[in-house]
């Protein structure tokens, strides 16, 4: 097992968390879990980041809005992109969550519920705009790489799950 | 070039995904429904995703100055190495539900025994892909058995489909001579232990969706020497008009 832990220089935290993923506007880089590192090296930034799927699009607007933000705050920057470890919903940060949940995405489940629900085993996903737990998974695939299509059989609401991956 | 094996290794795994990713990407805005329409294409975005990846690396140890789009888009015909299995057109859902699902069978399996390669690129990007890949197999598998065991048209239809294309299957556990000395090094997958694993596995899928497994033994092949069936020249023309006819554009 690889190590899962964030390397963060403290005076870069709240340049980064103004940065939000271009397609969940509501969540901030840092509470997608999706920047590694970020260490003052001679003055300048060196950033790693991760891509939440392999063909995410927004990894490269993400890492010019990344060099953006540190130029503006006076650092001059490199963003190198990682693979390993390899993303995971864990790295979601409980903020996240609530902020994704208020957005109308619903947040990943734990591991082991979350194949359930995809396995069609148990329906626990709740839907974001009532809470009732009577959904049902309409797709694995969704607007976007990270989602999955589920409707709501109470409300008849169709929402967006962020698929769980680890 | 230094490491010419590792190359072409890489591109023979990469080259699979990109052209199934192209043919996927045929069915944006032409599925069946929008539910499977939108996951062909997410398919496609993994796929195409997994593939910079693999060019990315590729054009590191080509040191000649090609990019990951030139190695994608400026190779000619017989320099792609993908199988043919996956530049079978799509003709009908239950084709390119069944493609999928025979390939999506194998890279699963590959991907987790490249999960264990002694060279640490490939098994970062086989511990990335993988996850993606598991999704691809759910869908593909689960797809089989809804048509499989359908209604009568949908049960003759995916029949007719498997019955195809199990002829391009026994491809994917040949070897090229990079694939071999890539397996020894231990940085490649040793492909043909997968086999019986993979016709075990796709089975039981087919079995469980009341399909017939296709008795026929003869197996085409080709694809990962560069002679490929007749759909290939199509799906190059289409995938690199841009860069042909006006080359160096960007974006």
């Amino acid at each position: 097992m690889t190590t899962t832990q964030q390397h963060i220089d403290e005076h870069l935290i709240p340049i980064l968390e103004k940065i939000s993923d271009p397609e969940i506007p509501v969540l901030s880089i840092m509470d997608m879990g999706v920047v590694r590192s970020a260490v003052i090296v001679d003055g300048k930034v060196k950033v790693e980041i991760t891509p939440t799927y392999s063909g995410c699009p927004a990894m490269d607007v993400i890492g010019d809005d990344i060099k953006m933000a540190l130029l503006e705050a006076g650092y001059e920057s490199e963003v190198d992109l990682i693979l390993r470890p390899a993303w995971t919903t864990d790295w979601i940060t409980p903020r996240g969550r609530k902020a994704l949940e208020a957005y109308g995405i619903a947040a990943p489940l734990e591991v082991q519920a979350d194949k359930d629900v995809l396995l069609h085993g148990k329906r626990i996903v709740k839907c974001t705009n009532c809470g009732s737990q009577n959904t049902r998974l309409v797709s694995q695939f969704g607007s976007t790489a990270c989602k999955a299509q589920f409707q709501c059989e109470d409300c008849q609401e169709p929402f967006d799950y962020f698929k769980c991956l680890k | 070039m230094k490491n010419e094996n590792l190359y072409n290794y890489i591109l023979g795994i990469a080259d699979n995904s990109l052209i199934l990713g192209q043919r996927l990407g045929e069915l944006c805005g032409h599925g069946p429904s929008l539910e499977t329409d939108i996951a062909c294409t997410n398919i496609s975005l993994d796929l195409f995703g997994q593939v910079r990846s693999y060019f990315q690396y590729a054009s590191k140890i080509a040191e000649d100055g090609r990019t990951e789009d030139d190695i994608a888009m400026l190779r000619k015909e017989r320099d792609y190495k993908n199988v043919l299995l996956v530049e079978q057109p799509n003709t009908n859902f239950a084709y390119t539900i069944g493609r999928q699902f025979l390939f999506d069978a194998y890279h699963l399996m590959f991907l987790k025994a490249l999960q264990k390669s002694a060279d640490l690129t490939l098994s970062a990007i086989a511990d990335k892909s993988v996850k993606e890949v598991s999704y691809h197999e759910r869908f593909s598998s689960d797809w089989i058995k809804r048509l499989g065991d359908g209604t009568d048209e949908s049960h003759e239809k995916m029949q007719d489909a498997i019955n195809d294309l199990w002829t391009y299957t026994d491809e994917l556990f040949h070897q090229t001579e990079a694939d071999k000395i890539m397996a020894t090094e231990g940085v490649g997958v040793d492909v043909p232990e997968l086999k019986t694993a993979y016709y075990n596995y796709v089975n039981e899928i087919l079995t469980e969706a009341t399909l017939e497994i296709p008795e026929s033994k003869y197996f085409q092949k080709g694809g990962k020497q560069g002679i490929h069936t007749e759909h290939l020249g199509y799906i190059l023309a289409e995938l690199q008009y841009m860069q042909r006819t006006y080359p160096n554009m960007e974006w």
